[in-house]
């Protein structure tokens, strides 16, 4: 296969695209500059000058507030000038086409672009076409990939569990329209987790998927045994094209994670997901606010570890 | 014009030939293989030592985008490419703007093509009116204007009832049907072959089974009215299987397979490469592998460029949105010849595919080298090499998934009835 286009010929990150092909050593070193941007968060000054003088343009061809908040945030803490575009409601409607988009962008002095799009590969595609100084982050494209997101929550797992190569996780849900899941399971194979599971009906999990190196439950209780992460996933019904469930409540009772089913997993199981989420389709309110939830917390690291993958995108720029 | 090609070596893979010989050529066909007439004085000597002398090559799929698109592709730009790719006759399926549908378009198409002076054409009509996959076309007078077969291109046909019409309508006529086995349904949305690739990436996936559930359909449509089909684009492990049972038990099938799916499968999108954003997609290795062994045991009849000029606008963008297609005319011949050197078959065996077993499907007198036939010949330099480089291409569709390769064989002469219509130097 083509080399990995977000790293140089030294191996280091030029682009964030994706999780697949990063090592465990360049995560971790990820994470590791994160833990240095959380006590950020609680000083009075939430500022560090890392990024002054940068332009951050937060290209959003599809909607997006979660997402798009926490970078502007994270981009602002480092100083960094930021742009925010909901391109899906300008250029793009009028006919122009992404590449002459990010020309025009780039053109007006961006350093790195944070980019989200509902076709897989998009932020490839971008990466490929812009100048070598501007670096791409990708916010998520497609099916294909959310890598902050995923780093955020092994970050959020380290946090809690400390030794990736010990631990049983299942990632619950939709896997097939999840970029997330995706990204997760990257992270999570890169990081030695021995024991990665992923949970839901045959149609929403997508062919081959064992080949990314996770055993597949079509049974909810069975693939939370004894786990020490339990990862829920959103119904992505706007990428949902047919007939893939017959209703929500059918999916609830089967897939959604209630205080019973939780009781299948490690009693200091933690559960996490990525949000926004729909109580009572995918998630019981008694566990999306019960005490082994982690879900708030993955909001706040999230800042942390976007500010480190910018930072150390910053300082790779040629 | 009269030529002597001397010492060539011919291979004619209808006859069996291959052998170092001389060629006559008059009057725009061939006067003798082998020994010269004595009186035989030539205008143009041609001496062919070190080059294979074989029948023009007939390819049963380039779209050469006139009526309708032509700022992606015109008659000249890719009729010149066919011939500098070897290629003296070929096949264009009826999806123009407007589609083939009226006597009238094809007759224009007919004149303009024959016009240039360079590759024949022989045009697909529509199968329904304006591909819309609900009223038959006037086939018959259609077939009167030129067409030498009818199709719906890539455009789905989800009613049955409808195919069925359209085959036994045919069928009274005995004009073959050619069709790619695809389910609309199951096809619906998809940009890539569903398995392990499309999952890793997250591309919408369409499974082998929108091709073989299609194909198990037109099997027993054929097998119900006894039309004449063709089978157009396999790319499934499984409907090789399909076809290799359907033509034992006797039906009037043939089928064919594109140059990209010989040579690639899905892992060959590596980080969403559009250039291999294809219809039907590219599949698993095993299903390539299938394709191959079917085209080498004669399963599969015959091997196709699949020419679809796209322009660099179109291509330029995200994999799922791009447009399908890539440029082939000009890899017909090198990728016919990495095929015979990556599986040991003969040079005559690999070269049937893409001479007289496409030209058998179509029933016309080219693909083959004989006294008193029309001289559509390419003499090609074996040792050669073809580098796969935009810049070179003739054709005005550019994008390829071979690009930057180095391909083998060198095309240094086509002649369409015994015209010069395309000739370079030397050189690898």
């Amino acid at each position: 296969m083509a080399p990995n286009p977000q790293l140089d010929d030294n191996g280091k990150l030029c682009h964030l695209l994706t999780i697949e092909g990063l090592n465990a050593a360049l995560i971790h070193s990820i994470l590791d500059t994160a833990e240095s941007f959380v006590g950020v968060n609680e000083r009075e000054v939430k500022k560090v000058p890392l990024l002054r003088g940068k332009a951050i343009f937060n290209l959003f061809f599809e909607p997006s507030t979660r997402t798009r908040t926490t970078f502007e945030i994270a981009a602002k803490r480092l100083s960094a000038d930021v742009v925010n575009l909901n391109i899906g409601a300008s250029s793009q409607s009028k006919g122009e086409t992404l590449l002459d988009t990010v020309d025009n962008l780039a053109a007006m002095g961006a350093d790195m672009f944070i980019v989200r799009h509902s076709e897989s590969g998009a932020a490839h595609f971008i990466a490929r076409h812009v100048a070598p100084h501007i670096r791409v982050i990708n916010a998520g494209d497609g099916r294909h990939a959310h890598p902050t997101q995923g780093l955020l929550d092994v970050f959020t797992i380290r946090r809690y569990k400390k030794d990736f190569s010990r631990l049983a996780i299942a990632i619950v849900g939709d896997i097939m329209h999840s970029r997330v899941a995706r990204s997760e399971i990257h992270a999570l194979t890169a990081l030695g987790v021995p024991d990665l599971r992923v949970v839901g009906p045959r149609t929403l999990l997508p062919q081959g998927v064992e080949e990314l190196g996770v055993r597949v439950y079509h049974d909810m209780e069975q693939g939370l045994k004894d786990v020490d992460v339990v990862m829920m996933l959103r119904l992505q019904n706007e990428r949902m094209r047919g007939p893939l469930l017959p209703s929500a409540g059918e999916y609830f009772k089967h897939y959604g994670l209630t205080p019973a089913k939780l009781k299948r997993a490690k009693p200091d199981a933690i559960v996490m997901h990525p949000g926004p989420l729909n109580r009572g389709v995918e998630i019981d309110s008694a566990v999306a606010d019960g005490p082994q939830a982690v879900i708030l917390p993955q909001v706040t690291y999230g800042i942390a570890v976007r500010m480190a993958v910018m930072t150390l995108l910053a300082g790779s720029s040629t | 014009m009269k030529i002597h090609i001397k010492n060539a070596r011919i291979i004619d893979p209808a006859s069996g030939l291959d052998k170092v010989e001389d060629i006559a050529i008059a009057a725009g066909r061939i006067l003798a293989l082998g020994a010269t007439p004595p009186d035989f004085n030539a205008n143009r000597v041609i001496d062919a030592t070190g080059l294979v002398a074989c029948p023009g090559l007939v390819d049963l799929s380039a779209r050469l985008r006139e009526p309708g698109f032509e700022y992606k592709a015109t008659l000249e730009s890719e009729l010149l490419a066919a011939v500098a790719g070897g290629v003296t006759t070929l096949v264009c399926p009826p999806d123009t703007d407007p589609p083939l549908d009226e006597p009238g378009l094809v007759e224009m198409l007919k004149y303009r093509a024959r016009s240039l002076n360079l590759a024949r054409v022989y045009p697909l009509g529509a199968l329904t009116q304006k591909l819309a996959g609900e009223r038959l076309a006037e086939m018959a007078v259609l077939r009167d204007a030129g067409c030498i077969a009818f199709s719906q291109a890539d455009a789905p046909l989800s009613d049955t009832q409808v195919l069925l019409r359209a085959l036994e309508y045919a069928a009274t006529f005995d004009i073959p049907v050619w069709l790619r086995p695809q389910d609309a349904h199951l096809s619906r949305d998809g940009v890539a072959h569903d398995g392990a690739v499309a999952t890793r990436l997250g591309l919408r996936a369409i499974p082998a089974c929108a091709e073989t559930v299609a194909l198990a359909t037109i099997l027993l449509l054929v097998r119900a009215t006894g039309a004449r089909v063709h089978l157009c684009r396999l790319s499934s492990r499984e409907a090789v299987d399909m076809v290799r049972r359907a033509r034992h038990d006797g039906l009037p099938v043939t089928c064919d397979v594109s140059i990209n799916h010989l040579h690639l499968c899905d892992e060959d999108i590596g980080w969403f490469d559009a250039n291999c954003r294809l219809v039907p997609p590219l599949r698993s290795p095993q299903d390539r592998a299938a394709l191959r062994a079917g085209l080498g045991d004669g399963t599969i009849d015959a091997l196709c460029s699949d020419h679809t000029p796209v322009d660099d606008d179109a291509k330029q963008r995200p994999f799922g949105e791009a447009e399908p297609g890539a440029t082939g005319l000009e890899l017909l011949l090198p990728l016919t010849l990495r095929w015979a050197q990556e599986t040991g078959l003969p040079l005559k065996d690999a070269l049937a595919r893409v001479t007289s077993l496409p030209a058998r499907i179509l029933g016309v007198d080219h693909g083959r080298l004989a006294p008193g036939l029309p001289a559509d010949l390419c003499l090609f330099d074996p040792a050669g090499k073809t580098p796969v480089d935009a810049r070179l291409l003739r054709s005005q569709g550019r994008n390829t998934p071979f690009l930057g390769q180095s391909l083998p064989g060198r095309v240094r002469l086509t002649l369409v009835e015994g015209h010069v219509v395309f000739e370079q130097p030397a050189r690898t």
